[in-house]
């Protein structure tokens, strides 16, 4: 494996752990900041009313957790699109240049032999 | 850093809608010029959009025994500059708002000011200032999004902080508290989405270094490179 590859591999492997060792090392419910937040405020203030509501709520948490899952999908559909369509482009762009490489070369070996017996 | 629905005080809340405006005005005008002037780009500023939109949909365990989640905003404010990201950003936390009732549209400019306005600026002049003081592009991309983040959430603790102030200790203790709450918990998150980008940086400068070179983030080439590669 190419050492730049390997790097990447790391830095994935970090990215999983700095995620897994809260939930395997630390006690806590793992309720979501902003919420945490909204708490506090109700805490602290507990004469204010929210004046606004938000006009859609998903009825549940299963469809909440689906339209965030379809949020990261499109996401990182769009993302890996965007890697696929890159990559091909340059391979096709290499094979062309190495295409019109070989062509100019069987071109341009006669000339120089030419050139040399002159 | 979602603000919830009706949790700013109406004066509030128009006040971070009035100062969040011009901004995203000013980033449509931006993705549409790139999208004119650069259409070669045009794919990957989707793509940079859409890193934001996968980004803010992950919901992260932290040391803090809470969940928060990275915001996405660094690596579009590095490659195209912090205006694009202002709209971009909007885009992701409109549909938050609209379809998961996570943020609101009462706190979208408050929620717009701290993700997609400070958060791209400040990654964006930490990616800069890192270049300046000769660090590296990797270098320069992790700072810059993983400071971006963590910016993004003290401004939300200042927001909330402005609106409920603490009775004993005024705005300050206030900040302190709300910070304790985003902040903290964000930091390994911050981490995460430094190297996340760090990753997808380090993926395009393998695959697609013309695009790159286009943004100015790898150097143009040098007629001499060029002849290079040409032998």
């Amino acid at each position: 494996m190419k050492r730049s590859t390997l790097l990447n591999w790391l830095i994935v492997v970090a990215v999983v752990a700095l995620a897994a060792i809260p939930v395997l090392f630390i006690e806590g419910e793992f309720g979501g900041a902003d919420g945490i937040a909204e708490e506090s405020i109700t805490e602290s203030h507990p004469d204010y009313e929210p004046w606004f509501s938000s006009l859609y709520e998903p009825p549940s948490g299963e469809i909440e957790s689906g339209l965030f899952a379809l949020q990261a999908a499109i996401g990182a559909g769009v993302v890996c699109y965007y890697f696929g369509v890159a990559r091909t482009k340059r391979r096709f762009a290499r094979e062309a240049a190495a295409a019109a490489a070989a062509a100019e070369g069987e071109s341009d070996r006669p000339q120089p032999v030419d050139a040399r017996d002159s | 850093m979602h603000i919830a629905e009706g949790y700013l005080p109406p004066l509030h809340a128009a006040a971070w809608g009035v100062a969040a405006a011009p901004f995203v005005i000013h980033g449509a005008r931006a993705v549409v010029r790139q999208v004119r002037e650069e259409p070669d780009t045009k794919l990957l500023l989707g793509a940079a959009g859409a890193f934001s939109f996968v980004l803010s949909a992950l919901k992260i365990p932290s040391v803090t025994g809470s969940c928060s989640h990275p915001t996405g905003t660094g690596l579009g404010a590095v490659l195209f500059r912090p205006p694009v990201m202002a709209l971009l950003g909007t885009i992701v936390l409109f549909f938050q708002a609209v379809l998961l009732a996570h943020g609101g549209l009462t706190t979208l400019g408050a929620n717009v000011f701290s993700m997609a306005i400070i958060g791209p600026w400040v990654a964006y002049g930490v990616y800069r200032l890192t270049r300046r003081l000769g660090g590296g592009l990797g270098l320069g991309v992790f700072l810059a999004a993983a400071l971006g983040d963590l910016a993004t959430y003290c401004v939300t603790s200042v927001q909330l902080a402005l609106a409920f102030p603490d009775a004993a200790s005024g705005i300050g203790g206030a900040i302190v508290k709300f910070g304790s709450i985003f902040a903290i918990t964000q930091i390994p998150l911050a981490i995460s989405e430094g190297l996340l980008t760090l990753l997808v940086v380090r993926l395009l400068v393998r695959i697609s270094p013309d695009e790159l070179r286009r943004l100015r983030i790898l150097p143009a080439a040098t007629p001499a490179a060029s002849k290079e590669v040409d032998a």
